[in-house]
């Protein structure tokens, strides 16, 4: 039975987006304690438009990341340091460490569902502690190096300037070419064992390949 | 020859007047304003060859970094001036005052724009985007050989609807079945409509096709457009890029307006569905509901290439005959906003 929140040729409906965003925000908050949680912004607090259905966009922000700052051979995914906040409620996951210029670096993300090819979009900016805006050449120092080279290389995966979809303002947009096969790819597995990729699981699959170029790792239970 | 309309698209321009922003002047007395036409599916940045010789003489020394504004307000330069135009004067301002910046890019809020190869990326992008809608890949354009995309950027920054109509079949982009646009003449091979290559999707039941809205809400009733408050910013503007579900319905015509609500469902609210085309109103709009009287949103205005639509044209007729080089449909929306 359709309920239109299937995944159907490794993409996505706009209801399946809005299922399997809220199952990775619950899986990470449970799994990826040493990172603050995403949170789900719904559209009718970014638009003047009242939507109907519950549409939105999963965001973490004012993340701080440290660059390796040796060429480490085990582990290339970024180290993101919290701290124990004193507050209650900490909005503000904002970190202790600084990176190798000396400059506090913070990044924010969203993760946007593109209604035009039917899947997630990553979309990233960083800025100073002051709020200015971070170059790509800047942000490229913060990222693992093994992710530059990959960006470098591959013709799978572009980063490029453009606005936010429902911001005004100019955000990094990460899009692989061809998210829907290399998902499909990974249902392949799924399928031979005898079931489609569940909707819930979409994002995590997804974020398990497009975290890495942003050196945002995710622990392999979240896979379960 | 393509067909009447689309002539008329792509003959339409913007009578601009453009003032260099007086931050920038560094002569005495200040330049006049230069005056130039904008073709409608064009893009500023395209513009400033012909504008910069105007104001050289009165820059500062420095590199130029050019941005317009209106009113205040940074234009996106990346959106066809005709749909600036329809979108941010609701009384059309002729000839169209603008302002031009050489220095303080808005970096903050505007993408960086590096003369004509900033926006020929864009255009193909959206074409890439345009074309996953309507066939479900974008292979035609990454196939397509780097000269046929040049040729093809260049008759779209040239105005030149001839070159464009030999190069665009080469997109191979399905096409919607449309009883109401006059057929291009038989003997022409360049026609937009028949298209039958194998891996064309061909006329198709339901369709995607590439919309992009541009709504300004009002709360307010207003008589004349000269009324409508001002923009201030791009929050004031609601902008969805999302594709238009085309569905054909035996007996039902798909008309802009249902096209329309589809994308601001709030705008259909829980009116009982009427049959045909004639929606009837309240006459104060209202409707009642639980006991409660509620005042629907109200589709004030639409449009598109500078036409005011009535809403009740086929949708198929819009999308073969205003749609952009690009393949997008772009909607300017005035709404009065639904009052609960």
């Amino acid at each position: 039975m359709n309920s239109g929140r299937e995944v159907i040729d490794g993409r996505l409906t706009v209801e399946g987006f809005s299922v399997a965003a809220r199952a990775f925000a619950d899986k990470w908050k449970t799994h990826n304690q040493s990172l603050p949680p995403w949170s789900w912004v719904p559209l009718i607090n970014r638009t003047l438009l009242l939507s109907n259905q519950e549409e939105g966009y999963l965001s973490l922000e004012n993340i701080l990341i440290l660059s390796s700052l040796e060429e480490s051979t085990e582990d290339e995914s970024l180290n993101v340091a919290t701290e124990c906040s004193e507050k209650e409620e900490p909005v503000d996951h904002t970190i202790l460490v600084q990176n190798q210029e000396n400059e506090a670096h913070y990044y924010d993300f969203h993760i946007v569902y593109s209604a035009s090819y039917k899947v997630p979009v990553l979309y990233f900016r960083g800025y100073c502690s002051g709020g200015q805006p971070l170059s790509l050449d800047v942000i490229k120092k913060d990222l693992p190096s093994c992710s530059v080279s990959l960006l470098l290389q591959s013709k799978w995966t572009f980063i490029t300037q453009e606005e936010h979809p429902y911001l005004n303002r100019p955000w990094f947009k990460l899009h692989p070419c061809g998210t829907e096969d290399w998902i499909k790819l990974l249902s392949q597995s799924s399928i031979s064992a005898g079931c489609q990729m569940p909707v819930e699981l979409y994002l995590v699959s997804w974020f398990s390949v497009v975290g890495q170029v942003v050196g945002l790792r995710i622990p392999l239970e979240m896979l379960n | 020859m393509a067909n009447e309309a689309v002539k008329y698209v792509w003959e339409g321009a913007i009578p601009l007047q453009i003032h260099l922003h007086k931050s920038d002047v560094a002569s005495h007395p200040a330049p006049p304003p230069a005056l130039v036409l904008a073709p409608r599916i064009g893009y500023l940045p395209l513009l400033i060859p012909l504008i910069k010789p105007y104001f050289k003489d009165s820059l500062p020394p420095g590199e130029d970094s050019i941005w317009f504004d209106y009113k205040g307000v940074p234009l996106k330069w990346y959106i066809p001036t005709g749909v600036l135009f329809d979108l941010l004067c609701a009384e059309p301002e002729r000839p169209w005052n603008l302002t031009v910046h050489f220095r303080g890019y808005p970096s903050n809020i505007l993408i960086p724009c590096e003369g004509e190869d900033s926006v020929k990326w864009n255009f193909v992008n959206s074409l890439k985007e345009a074309q996953y809608i309507i066939n479900g890949n974008c292979k035609n354009v990454m196939n397509m050989s780097q000269s046929d995309q040049e040729d093809l950027w260049t008759s779209v920054m040239n105005g030149d609807l001839d070159a464009y109509t030999k190069l665009s079949p080469k997109l191979k982009m399905a096409t919607i079945e449309d009883d109401f646009s006059r057929k291009a003449s038989l003997s022409s091979p360049q026609s937009r409509q028949g298209v039958t290559e194998t891996d064309v999707a061909g006329q198709v039941k339901t369709a995607r096709i590439p919309v992009r809205l541009y709504v300004r809400s009002i709360n307010q009733d207003f008589k004349n457009l000269e009324d409508v408050p001002e923009i201030d910013t791009w929050d004031d503007i609601s902008y969805l890029n999302r594709p238009v579900e085309f569905l054909r319905e035996e007996g039902k015509c798909f008309t802009l307006r249902n096209a329309i609500e589809s994308l601001l469902p709030e705008f259909i609210g829980d009116r009982a569905q009427t049959s045909g085309e004639e929606r009837s109103r309240d006459d104060d709009n209202t409707e009642e509901a639980d006991g409660l009287l509620r005042e629907m949103g109200e589709i004030k205005l639409a449009r598109i290439q500078g036409i005011e639509m009535k809403l009740e044209i086929p949708f198929s007729w819009v999308v073969n005959n205003l749609m952009n080089p690009e393949f997008y449909l772009h909607i300017s929306v005035l709404v009065k906003a639904p009052q609960r």
